[in-house]
């Protein structure tokens, strides 16, 4: 690959391709579209958290003067879900609520009052339901369940591999670490409230426009609730204001504004509040986490044993993915010559967990890392110098077998310590200061689609003409990361024209072709492929047009500065324009397409679907902190990162996708907690959300931000556009036990759970004063049945990446609504 | 909630308003329960005030009232009679950008945009009180304003530049500006 020298606008910092309609309030965001006779939508949520629903009474809210339309779960028969395996929610519900928020009716009416109003006039008789509050409470009571399909009880799915006899392993091991670590479940907060608007086209046909990150699943979504042909319905991903990974499920008030538009032939928007969003969720699972490591004397790993336990919320969600990505990525950052997991997922009745930012491997990442810090204590070594030794090797396969392109991880490691003077400082600060380290690895977009296909995961287009104009289309969605910018700048990059000749549509399923959309770090490596290729072809197509006027062959025909010429014939030169109209002339009208599908994974074993990614991006993070040990009170005045991500697309952008993740790091490290609490007896023990509010839900503001020190490293992928690898959610997971184990560091106190706040420290410093470890935490894994592991050996065990057991399966309850879905696909 | 009153708000009568918006004279029919934050985006149709909790809380909805940012989430649209109010929409002047909004465009101020109008409009009413603040004093005066993309170092630094930009313009020198971008480390 290239230096970037070679580059005339990949990795030169640019102000971005929308940058000026942001600038200027011009950006038109879901709630910000206003159409004629357009009505406004409400949800009537659930105010108990597991019930069934006796009957509901609308006709005093259809009676309200300002009411056009009161839906309930009766108008909605099917059911949908984001993946095909967990087709368990209802636009509203029919026969149970299972959370506080669970949306059971839907007034549409001429104003927001109105509607508000009209709720308030709905009667909804429930008959309780025992409430589940977490994991354990949810395997202790296994009657009160939450939903028929779950593998039993309240187990919504539990899983167990083994690459390698780890007992073996930990048996021979100089030293064996058990761990246990719980990650407490946050939200994603993005600043944009979600919001939704249907409408009616005269000939019938569905137009939704909304705030999501998936318009191609919402797409999928709203065809099999409503029983509208996919042909008929179009999904305009407006840009989100801020995503995360909250935008990714299809939701509710999607569903209900399109059946409304069509009851009523208008246009109808819903736009939820706060506290709804905080209902919404899909936000990070509470996770515990136990783990069993083996070392040899120098620290080198022999073997893991991971065991997760999930706390998944009310709903299936992305859950299944979770449940696996709280495992198999273990094996990316650090050579494990042997691993094994077991990982659980439960039903209990809170808002549904998903992704959100680094999607189910923040959790794990943090114990490991963790641990590696005491390992680097007992076997009294330098934390950086034990990582250094076990980064795993460019190239590799991993035990799991997923397979590596590039890793820059020791680059990075050097990289932050020298910036924090680590040699100096590291163990020598006074009481009370302290610094910590800790490296992480993501993946550039899964290796496979939500749904089993053989079809690409990302398409671009591209329509020139004579005017010298290029426009591009694809499925991407601008969630605010400048997916619109790494489009534009890929195509400007290989036809050597300015961005601004270049229009940009995107996120539009009537328009564009399909990109699954704005999650799993997919968007700059997939499109970006995709667009390399249409952009290839078209120069192809007009170099062919060039040659032939300047009678020579397309390959000493360039691009560059809006100019296609000859290259060494000075004088055979035309402005793009131009060689436009000469391709144009020679071809007819000018059209590409470019398409990306990820390879094969190498792992061919049932569930080996889930882990494989085309590159892997690799972060180290150093975390300084200063703790008050009177009050346990803890700020942090500097953060020094390093972030591999292959190749900067534009400098200014993936900077900013780095420290963004910096500062959502320190938020679930420091203060952001989904935290819930029973109402008492007397006002029906209900288990509601603590804090649905911003002001509740503690986030950093301005004043808390510290010090970030930002260092990009560039180890280009092959895979990847021009190199390049992710980069908005890997620099995450590094912060919350870089920040632990600068916490050690400070005071010499562990606090194994996340977030890290003052009472803890508190009472970890209160605990080692009375001659105690020291330490704030979970002391023990529960017991769960696990099912018999999936055996497969590792590549350097003869390992072909076939599991060589069959282990059986208690089959999942036959979902409800399965043939409708399969209908939905082959339309 | 108290069903009687809140049924009378659907019922109301519109208030009559005359107030000056982005330096025009507006006369604007409201209802009289309607915030500043609705009459803008609603009545008057002018959607670059967000909001994102509608309860004082995020920052998003700030506008300029008489030079001063206030929530407009939290401002009756009945208070507005006789001010003058300054939105996102009135901030290019003449077809250029403010400084601040070419700063912020340039230096990854601004991410997914949602926060930008309101930030863009504290700070400008910093900058016009207190030409060159510290970073400190920036921090300071943006912290009612949550961002939950930039992490908001990008911000500072695009509100320093405008300083910078502003500066010379006034002087009419061509100081050269701090290096755009980041580190950057092949
Ligand atoms: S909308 Fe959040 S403070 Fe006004
Ligand atoms: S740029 Fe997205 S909230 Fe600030």
């Amino acid at each position: 690959m290239s230096n970037t020298d070679t580059f005339s606008i990949i990795g030169k910092p640019r102000r971005r391709v929308d940058g000026a309609d942001k600038v200027t309030g011009r950006t038109c965001f879901a709630d910000d579209i206003i159409l004629p006779r357009m009505l406004h939508c409400k949800l009537l949520r659930s105010h108990v958290p597991h019930a069934r629903i006796r009957s509901v009474d609308v006709s005093r809210a259809e009676r309200h003067p300002g009411v056009n339309l009161v839906l309930t779960g009766r108008d909605f028969p099917n059911e949908y879900g984001i993946l095909p395996v967990s087709q368990d929610e209802q636009p509203l519900c029919r026969d149970k609520v299972r959370f506080v928020g669970d949306p059971v009716a839907a007034v549409v009416a001429r104003d927001e009052f109105a509607a508000e109003e009209a709720l308030d006039l709905i009667k909804v008789e429930y008959e309780p339901l025992g409430t589940i509050s977490d994991p354990v409470d949810a395997l202790n009571n296994p009657a009160a369940r939450l939903h028929d399909y779950s593998e039993e009880g309240n187990i919504h799915k539990r899983l167990s591999y083994e690459f390698g006899d780890v007992e073996e392993s930990l048996a021979d091991s100089a030293h064996v670490f058990e761990d246990v670590f719980f990650f407490e479940g946050n939200t994603h907060l993005p600043l944009e409230q979600h919001a939704a608007v249907g409408m009616q086209e005269a000939d019938g046909r569905i137009t939704l426009w909304s705030s999501t990150q998936c318009p191609h699943y919402v797409h999928r979504a709203v065809a099999k609730a409503l029983d509208i042909p996919m042909a008929h319905i179009r999904v305009i991903a407006s840009p989100n204001g801020g995503g995360f990974g909250g935008k990714t499920d299809p939701f509710n008030h999607e569903i209900v504004v399109v059946k409304a538009a069509q009851m009523l032939g208008r246009p109808v928007k819903c736009c939820l509040n706060r506290e709804e969003v905080f209902y919404c969720h899909r936000g990070r699972h509470p996770v515990l986490m136990k783990f069993r490591t083996g070392v040899d004397e120098n620290g080198a790993l022999t073997g893991m044993h991971l065991q997760t336990l999930l706390d998944g919320g009310a709903y299936g969600s992305y859950g299944v993915a979770s449940t696996f990505y709280t495992a198999v990525l273990q094996p990316v950052t650090y050579h494990l010559p042997r691993y094994a997991f077991d990982a659980c997922r439960m039903f209990t009745n809170k808002p549904p967990c998903g992704p959100k930012r680094g999607h189910g491997t923040v959790q794990p990442r943090f114990g490991q890392e963790v641990q590696l810090d005491k390992i680097a204590a007992k076997l009294d070594m330098d934390p950086a110098v034990l990582r250094l030794n076990i980064v795993e090797k460019p190239g590799a396969l991993t035990a799991n077998y997923l397979k590596i392109g590039s890793i820059g991880l020791a680059q990075c490691i050097n990289t932050v310590t020298e910036r924090c003077g680590w040699k100096d400082r590291y163990g020598k600060l006074p009481e009370g200061k302290g610094m910590g380290l800790a490296c992480s690895s993501y993946l550039t977009g899964a290796g496979n689609s939500i749904y089993w296909n053989a079809m690409p995961h990302s398409g671009v287009q591209l329509k020139l003409d004579r005017s010298g104009k290029v426009t591009v289309f694809c499925g991407a969605t601008e969630i605010g990361q400048g997916s619109d910018d790494v489009l534009v700048a890929t195509i400007a990059e290989i036809l050597g024209i300015d961005p601004l000749d270049i229009r940009c549509v995107t996120g539009d399923t009537d328009l564009t072709p399909v990109d699954l959309g704005s999650y799993s770090s997919r968007v700059t490596l997939m499109m970006g492929n995709a667009a390399i290729q249409a952009a290839e072809r078209a120069r192809g197509m007009i170099a062919q047009a060039v040659a032939e006027k300047f009678a020579t062959d397309t390959g000493s025909i360039a691009f560059s500065n809006g100019r296609v010429f000859e290259i060494g014939q000075p004088e055979h030169v035309l402005s793009f324009r131009k060689a436009l109209v000469c391709a144009e002339e020679m071809h007819g009208s000018l059209g590409t397409t470019g398409s990306y599908t990820p390879p094969d994974p190498p792992g061919k074993y049932k569930g080996g679907g889930v882990g494989p990614s085309p590159a892997y991006s690799y972060t180290a993070a150093v975390v300084e902190v200063d703790v008050d040990t009177e009050t346990g009170w803890l700020t942090v005045p500097r953060v020094y990162i390093a972030h591999d991500l292959g190749r900067a697309m534009n400098p200014v952008l993936a900077r900013g996708q780095v420290e963004g993740s910096v500062y959502m790091g320190l938020g679930e490290a420091l203060m952001e907690e989904s935290a819930f609490r029973r109402l008492p007896a007397r006002l029906s023990n209900a288990l509601v959300h603590r804090e649905p509010s911003m002001l509740e839900y503690k986030s950093p503001t301005s004043c808390d931000m510290p010090e970030v020190i930002t260092d990009m490293i560039e180890h280009p992928d092959d895979n990847g556009p021009f190199g390049a690898k992710e980069a908005g959610q890997g620099p995450l997971l590094p912060v919350m036990p870089a920040l632990a184990n600068a916490v050690y560091d400070a005071v010499g106190v562990r606090i194994d759970e996340v977030p890290i706040t003052a009472e803890k420290i508190l009472q970890a410093l209160d605990d080692k004063a009375r001659g105690g470890a020291g330490r704030v935490g979970p002391d023990s894994f529960p017991d769960i049945e696990w099912p018999e592991p999936f055996r497969v050996p590792p590549p350097w065990e003869g390992g072909d990446g076939n599991a060589v057991n069959k282990p059986a399966r208690k089959r999942a309850a036959k979902m409800h609504e399965m043939d409708k879905f399969k209908k939905v696909d082959a339309s | 909630m108290n069903r009687v009153t809140t049924l009378k708000r659907s019922t109301q009568e519109n208030a009559h308003i005359s107030c000056r918006v982005n330096g025009e004279p507006v006369q604007v029919s409201v209802a009289p329960c309607k915030t500043l934050l609705e009459m803008l985006r609603e009545d008057l149709r002018l959607t670059g005030t967000k909001h994102g909790c509608e309860l004082g809380e995020c920052g998003a909805c700030a506008v300029l009232v008489d030079g001063d940012p206030i929530l407009s989430c939290l401002s009756l649209a009945l208070d507005a009679e006789g001010c003058a109010i300054d939105t996102i929409e009135g901030m290019a002047q003449d077809g250029q950008l403010h400084p601040l909004q070419a700063a912020f465009a340039d230096l990854g101020g601004a991410q997914c945009g949602y926060c930008t109008p309101a930030i863009l409009l504290t700070a400008k009413a910093l900058l016009d009180r207190q030409p060159n603040p510290g970073r400190d004093r920036i921090r300071e005066a943006l912290s009612g304003n949550l961002c939950r993309c930039t992490g908001y170092q990008q911000i500072f630094e695009a509100v320093e530049e405008a300083i910078l930009r502003l500066r010379r313009t006034e002087q009419g020198t061509d100081l050269k500006s701090v290096p755009v971008g980041a580190r950057h480390n092949p």
